[in-house]
């Protein structure tokens, strides 16, 4: 009998819950560390960015409605699914350079994390706002609220952790996301999107593109429809050109320098409100 | 006149045919000059039961102000409004320039009695609508009592005086290209200035190959007889690409002579600001947003 030949997998973009290709039609050819594996990657354009930004406003108003309740469920299930898929993320992991135990370790942080946003989820909200003592006959109270849709660069070298610790919060904010995979380690952020596919996640709130940053960064930081620009990286370029295009119409910026994404500093609720709007309401009181 | 002499028309022909005609690329500056063109051939709609005085006035402002901090764009064609707007349009459009249409004859249905459409038809020309959009009746249409089409549509000419009359043909009930070729030819022969796709509340709306089809019927209808018929569209485009293509499609298939306001409109509401965000998009470079546009 003849060897069986394997079906490779087919990398692909994540846009508005769908797997297309890029538009341009360019591929980038990774191969891992022993070069026992080849694997085209989609090299994401100007248009796969902007096609995903339409999706993500699409899906910005019905997100940020649903309850808070239904967020954390939501959150809880990809962490449910991440769990089930281990033995790929260990592959890919693997495959990507990592040890095994090392690959280990950082499923589990980042199915915790998720678990830990899912938490969250419905707790921010009452935690961070408050009622402020004003001298005049007015209920004064402060809530925040989820910015809009938020463009990221992904940290480049924890590819999972860093991906997951960087989609959460946002997420969990009420917030869509159209975020950049890391260049070099590219394999599992696509099979986390096949995750978050089959999460009940509605179709454009995460779209996830592979890319080289160079070519990408300047449309995710200048399109006019993106609230926040979240960076992470330390190229001084890459980050004074974020904080000029943000300027064009007053993006927040949120930038995270490269950092090890597994210590327990880098879970906390202040990360969800790096995307939050602060709404300050007067309400007439004693008429 | 009856269905055994119409045009048959071929349905894998025509989607291949614009198929084709949609994979053209228009880039840069002809993008640009295609985006002007474009916005200068909207019938600017609001055809909404909860329409108010307010809306309709916020709506003709608009015409003529697209975008006022992109100086040199062209006001739209028209505003296309029901008739009991009439009035409060044609007040706010006053020394614009931009014509006024009114829907008439039991918009959206068209069931209501023949007197009644032509004292509705009447009652918007008084009010001062330029342009009348009127429905055919698909029921008898669809029974096959043409003639009754044929007499109803020239009987609403009539009634329209100077105002031109744009016909709509509601192709999403006629079912088959064949239907919409038919109707297309009675609409012509009774007189119509225009003939019109959709009213916009029946999907599916205009789509290409009914487009392309129309199209080739006002073609034909030229050749035989010398008059130019207009186009109008309407229903379901809402974005710059599918204007840039349907304008493929008319020099295409009828010339430069269409490509004007006088001869093709497209019917939309919220086209106008997604031809704008790709003006600005060719001026600026930067992808823009609808926060700074006027709510549509």
């Amino acid at each position: 009998m003849s060897k069986r030949i394997d079906i490779q997998k087919t990398y692909k973009l994540f846009i508005d819950g769908k797997f297309p290709r890029t538009e341009s039609g360019r591929y980038i050819k990774w191969v891992d560390s022993k070069e026992s594996t080849i694997v085209n990657i989609c090299r994401g354009s100007r248009k796969d960015f902007r096609n995903a930004m339409v999706a993500a406003r699409k899906a910005s108003g019905s997100w940020e409605n649903r309850t808070a309740y239904n967020r954390a469920q939501i959150l809880y299930r990809i962490g449910e699914m991440l769990e089930g898929r281990r033995d790929q993320f260990m592959a890919e992991l693997t495959l990507q350079g990592l040890s095994k135990k090392q690959a280990e370790n950082e499923i589990d942080q980042s199915i915790d994390r998720l678990i830990y946003y899912a938490g969250w989820a419905d707790k921010y909200q009452q935690v961070f706002s408050r009622v402020n003592p004003v001298s005049l006959p007015y209920f004064n109270f402060t809530v925040p609220e989820p910015t809009g849709v938020v463009a990221a660069i992904a940290p480049e070298d924890t590819s999972l952790l860093g991906l997951v610790s960087i989609i959460a919060p946002v997420i969990a904010g009420g917030n869509t996301i159209v975020i950049l995979a890391s260049e070099s380690h590219p394999l599992c952020s696509i099979t986390f999107a096949e995750v978050l596919h089959t999460s009940d996640v509605p179709a454009g709130v995460v779209n996830i593109l592979t890319g080289y940053r160079s070519e990408l960064i300047e449309h995710f930081s200048s399109h006019m429809d993106v609230n926040a620009i979240l960076y992470c990286g330390d190229d001084t370029e890459h980050k004074t050109l974020v904080e000029t295009n943000a300027a064009l119409n007053v993006k927040r910026v949120i930038q995270f320098p490269k950092q090890n994404w597994s210590q327990n500093q880098h879970q906390s609720p202040y990360h969800i409100m790096k995307s939050q709007e602060t709404k300050t309401t007067w309400h007439p009181i004693g008429v | 006149m009856s269905s055994t002499f119409a045009t048959p028309i071929d349905q894998i022909g025509v989607k291949e045919r614009v198929s084709r005609l949609f994979s053209r690329s228009i880039k840069k500056e002809s993008k640009v000059q295609a985006l002007h063109l474009a916005l200068s051939m909207i019938d600017l709609t609001t055809l909404e039961g909860k329409d108010s005085p307010g809306k309709v006035t916020q709506l003709c402002y608009k015409a003529s102000h697209l975008h006022d901090s992109f100086p040199g764009l062209p006001n739209v064609a028209a505003i296309c409004v029901y008739p009991t707007m009439v009035p409060v349009a044609k007040k706010a459009l006053k020394g614009t320039g931009i014509n006024l249409a009114s829907v008439a004859t039991a918009f959206p249905s068209g069931m209501a009695d023949l007197q009644a459409k032509l004292d509705e038809v009447t009652s918007v020309v008084d009010a001062g609508a330029d342009e009348v959009d009127m429905v055919i009746s698909r029921g008898k249409f669809l029974r096959g009592e043409y003639q009754y089409v044929s007499d109803e549509i020239a009987k609403v000419k009539e009634a329209c005086g100077n105002a031109h009359l744009k016909v709509i043909l509601e192709t999403g009930e006629l079912a088959t290209l064949d239907n919409v070729r038919l109707a297309s030819d009675i609409a012509m022969e009774a007189g119509a200035d225009f003939i019109k796709t959709s009213t916009g509340k029946v999907s599916p709306a205009a789509t290409p190959p009914v487009v392309l089809t129309m199209l080739e019927a006002i073609r034909d209808f030229q050749a035989k007889t010398g008059k130019k018929i207009g186009m109008k569209p309407a229903g379901g485009i809402s974005t710059a690409k599918q204007a840039i293509q349907y304008l493929v499609m008319i020099k295409e298939t009828l010339g430069d002579d269409w490509l004007s306001p006088n001869l093709f409109r497209f019917g939309a509401s919220s086209l106008a600001n997604d031809i704008l965000m790709q003006i600005l998009k060719q001026s600026t470079g930067n992808y823009q947003s609808k926060d700074y546009f006027s709510i549509d």
